[in-house]
């Protein structure tokens, strides 16, 4: 056993001596508004799937209701050996029973869209579901608008964001980093990877297609703009659309989830409540550990 | 290993919660917090901001989008009551609607009772408009009937009034709806005032060059765009003006917002 410490590698033995060094990475603003805006997301994203599944179907153009037909739908089906879960796509029909369609809920079957354990409330309830839905859209847009109007005013998100020219040369080489789960270290760590500022670029313009094609979906708001019904091609294409920018979102929180956790996610969370973000040294460092997150300290 | 301020601690627990809202253990918080009646009061002041918005935004009268003839569903879904329970509905149908009565009457100065044949000869407008039922799907429809505003205009509000309120016909079996089965009741609407003056809210009596028919609300069925579907109450046999809803029904001002819905229902 105590060979084994003895024989540990090198830089876990030398970092404590070294001071490591710690930039203000994110403003109080930025801090804030993300997470607010986590908090709206989560759910907007658990009600608006409990509004889902008062009309599990999706259609394209201005109108859809049961009798058309529909772009996605997720039925019940009732099957010689009790009900199944059918997701249907276009031509293509998939058995979801488990999770979507048919699923559990204290040990009782479910026949509903989406599970019991993703939407706010739990139980199918149309109308509380809209007042979370309607009540934390509110934040989502103030909240938004707050990070968006700083950032253009302060200049920070064309600093901080937008890619450069020679950020997007370095696309082919920051995807093969990602796909070797390689991270910046040194100088390159206290700027935001082109990957990265993509990310964040595409989750605000899902975000602002989000709310453009909410307000689509409301009646009195198409009165005032009914450009907005040209745009989208339509009250139920708005709802369609609604509804896959919401899977980029998540999409994009799984992603992200991910690198924070294969970045370090202490270091990570912790620079997002405090602003204060360890810099991963790159020097010093045996090469073969120079990539990966430092250790916590 | 890092100084976690107090402020900072503050935004982590606050976004912890909303992560513990979602998934995991029954949405332990989510379904607590929509019980209580606090938060349900937190809830219902964003239906104060969206109508007082709205309301800004749709102060010049804005209209509600009117489509083409060919953009009409070629299967209108039918919702909600499919037929009125009840004898008296009953022989009105076999008479073709021959006595039915709209009366006209509440916070007004000369309280109308109008037969249809009388509605029907009355100045109406005919408009191509999207039903947007509260659960999603949409359905295009062309409407024909008498513009409420006229109907009121001739029977004179009184300076006190400030809601129509739309007595109906039927009376509307549970639905399933707040995790369970509703109480069954007397179908109502009610709207405010600038909106049952606005162009398009109109007292239908056909749809798509028809008569209405009985799914569809025969012999009339309100039609107040820019709002959901369950304000367009069918079998309307009433419109009482009045100040106040809450000596009616429930008191919220209709069927289903009785029922938990938003009484202003133009998201």
């Amino acid at each position: 056993m105590s060979t084994a410490i003895d024989t540990a590698p090198e830089a876990v033995v030398t970092a404590p001596r070294r001071p490591r060094e710690v930039i203000y990475r994110h403003t109080f603003l930025v801090r804030l508004t993300h997470w607010l805006n986590a908090l709206a997301i989560v759910i907007m994203i658990g009600s608006g799937l409990n509004i889902f599944n008062a009309h599990p179907h999706l259609y394209w153009g201005q109108k859809g209701s049961e009798l058309d037909r529909p772009f996605l739908s997720i039925d019940a089906v009732n099957a010689a050996a009790g009900p199944r879960g059918i997701t249907t796509v276009g031509p293509v029909k998939l058995d979801t029973t488990g999770f979507l369609g048919v699923s559990q809920d204290s040990g009782q079957v479910m026949q509903k869209a989406w599970p019991s354990w993703l939407t706010i409330p739990s139980n199918q309830d149309l109308a509380d579901a809209r007042h979370w839905h309607f009540l934390f859209a509110w934040v989502l847009a103030i909240n938004g608008l707050v990070y968006l109007l700083w950032g253009l005013v302060s200049r920070r998100l064309r600093r901080d964001l937008w890619p450069t020219v020679a950020d997007l040369k370095s696309i082919p080489r920051s995807v093969i980093d990602h796909i070797r789960l390689k991270h910046p270290t040194g100088e390159a760590a206290k700027r935001y990877n082109v990957l990265q500022r993509l990310a964040y670029l595409g989750l605000i313009a899902l975000v602002i297609l989000m709310v453009l094609t909410g307000l689509t979906m409301s009646p009195g708001f198409d009165a005032f703009a009914p450009w907005l019904l040209d745009l989208f091609g339509g009250r139920q294409s708005a709802r369609t659309i609604h509804f896959l920018c919401a899977s980029g979102i998540v999409a994009f929180i799984v992603v992200h989830l991910v690198e924070v956790v294969l970045a370090g996610p202490i270091n990570e969370v912790t620079s997002m409540i405090t602003g204060r973000y360890a810099v991963p040294p790159d020097h010093g460092a045996p090469a073969s550990r120079r990539h990966l997150p430092a250790p916590p300290t | 290993m890092t100084l976690i301020t107090r402020r900072g601690a503050l935004i982590a627990g606050a976004a912890g919660s909303g992560l513990a809202l979602s998934g995991c253990s029954k949405i332990v918080f989510g379904d607590k917090l929509t019980a209580s009646s606090g938060f349900q009061r937190v809830l219902a002041h964003a239906e104060a901001w969206t109508l007082a918005s709205q309301r800004f935004l749709l102060s010049g009268g804005a209209m509600a989008r009117e489509y083409r003839a060919s953009d009409i569903s070629p299967r209108f879904k039918p919702n909600g009551t499919l037929y009125p329970s009840g004898e008296d509905y009953e022989d009105a149908v076999n008479e073709n609607f021959a006595s039915w009565r709209l009366q006209v009457d509440g916070l007004v100065s000369r309280p109308l009772s109008l037969s249809l044949a009388e509605l029907r000869a009355l100045p109406s407008r005919t408009q191509i408009t999207r039903h947007d039922c509260v659960e999603g799907w949409s359905a295009i429809g062309q409407w024909t009937g008498v513009p409420v505003g006229l109907l009121l205009k001739t029977a004179g509000p009184l300076p006190q009034a400030k809601y129509a309120v739309f007595h109906c016909a039927d009376n509307l079996e549970g639905e399933p709806a707040k995790g369970g089965e509703q109480a069954p009741g007397q179908y109502y609407e009610s709207i405010a005032l600038v909106d049952a003056f606005h162009p398009q809210t109109i007292l239908a009596h056909s749809m798509n060059g028809a008569p209405l028919d009985v799914s569809h609300g025969a012999p009339l069925r309100l039609r107040v765009e820019r709002q959901l579907g369950y304000k367009h109450a069918k079998y309307v046999q009433r419109i009482q003006l009045t100040d106040r809803l809450s000596g009616l029904y429930g008191g919220k001002g209709g069927y289903w917002e009785d029922r938990g819905y938003e009484w202003y229902a133009g998201i």
